[in-house]
């Protein structure tokens, strides 16, 4: 309890240590493509790469791609069956069980993690866009 | 081939003794026997097709990189273990396929394994530890993701050992490479 209202300068140094402290919790936060990416490493890493197909297809691009269509790779019969281009709306559908969205494909994941999802296609975008697509 | 000293160093004594530890493990693999295959389930056989195909990936890298000339012999020793855990992974899986009737996935040649891991551009023994690294992580993630898959209860059981083959391997090669281990749970799967 102040005796007296607070002086102006008390409510200034409040207020930059306010600033500070928000500004300190900020530079800590990790960037969501970076989280994105340490998630896809860890999560899609085994079998895929950015770059090059591997078990899986390669991943530059793959946001707008048509789907099943990267060159030189076998592909199940059922991913080829599906049609239209990778969104993120069809990504988020296929990450979160890829045998209901394609039986028989040759994936085989169920991320239930909403957020999770999120974050791995924000980082697929992020190396699909401009610049980013191959 | 030139490595750096001191850390490089310490990886190494690092790594000859992890070796020392380690060797003989392959022998206790898991091997399923008749009850399991007899077992699997027709769904199952293209879960552990995939997991096939990522077996014969691992046995490419530490072949390939084995005899790339970029590691020194204590490395060298631990790569010729975690390739004999990885030579038995494939053994069990593809015996899996094989007797549910199946034709196990066969390997790519080594020129594609090259390409496709782009192992042309490791230069020395650090690049050839960190895709190591990078490799037997995504391993042992993608096992944990195909246990949900999988029908049969001992095959699952399958699989988690092999996970946590994987994980022995990540855990020594981070370790070797100096990285610490991620502060927040669940570092699999």
């Amino acid at each position: 309890m102040f005796s007296h209202p607070p002086s102006h300068a008390w409510i200034m140094l409040l207020a930059t240590s306010l600033a500070q402290l928000f500004c300190a919790g900020n530079a800590a936060a990790v960037d969501p493509i970076t989280e994105g990416r340490t998630l896809y490493e860890n999560k899609c890493g085994g079998c895929h790469s950015v770059e090059t197909n591997r078990v899986g297809p390669h991943h530059r691009g793959v946001v707008g791609r048509r789907i099943a269509s990267v060159p030189d790779y076998d592909y199940s019969p059922a991913l080829k069956q599906l049609s239209g281009v990778w969104t993120p709306a069809r990504l988020d559908l296929w990450l979160s069980g890829t045998q209901k969205l394609a039986p028989g494909s040759k994936m085989y994941l169920a991320l239930d993690d909403a957020d999770q999802r999120q974050l791995i296609i924000d980082y697929l975008q992020s190396i699909s866009g401009p610049g980013g697509s191959k | 081939m030139e490595f750096r000293r001191g850390p490089t160093l310490a990886r190494r004594s690092f790594l000859a003794h992890a070796g020392l530890v380690t060797l003989g493990a392959g022998a206790s693999t898991l091997v399923p026997g008749r009850a399991l295959a007899a077992a699997t389930q027709p769904g199952d056989v293209g879960v552990i097709q995939t997991a096939l195909a990522l077996e014969h990936e691992g046995i490419a890298a530490y072949q390939i990189a084995g005899k790339s000339g970029l590691l020194s012999p204590g490395t060298l020793k631990l790569a010729l273990v975690f390739l004999g855990h990885h030579q038995a992974h494939r053994d069990s899986l593809a015996k899996l396929v094989a007797d549910a009737g199946g034709k196990p996935v066969e390997p790519k040649t080594d020129a594609q394994y090259i390409e496709e891991l782009q192992l042309g551009s490791l230069k020395t023994e650090g690049d050839v530890v960190a895709l190591a690294t990078k490799l037997e992580r995504g391993a042992a993630s993608a096992y944990i993701g195909q246990i949900a898959a999988l029908s049969e209860p001992k095959l699952a059981r399958l699989f988690a050992s092999i996970s946590a083959d994987e994980a022995v391997h990540w855990t020594t090669l981070n370790n070797a490479a100096g990285t610490p281990i991620p502060t927040s749970a669940y570092l699999f799967g």
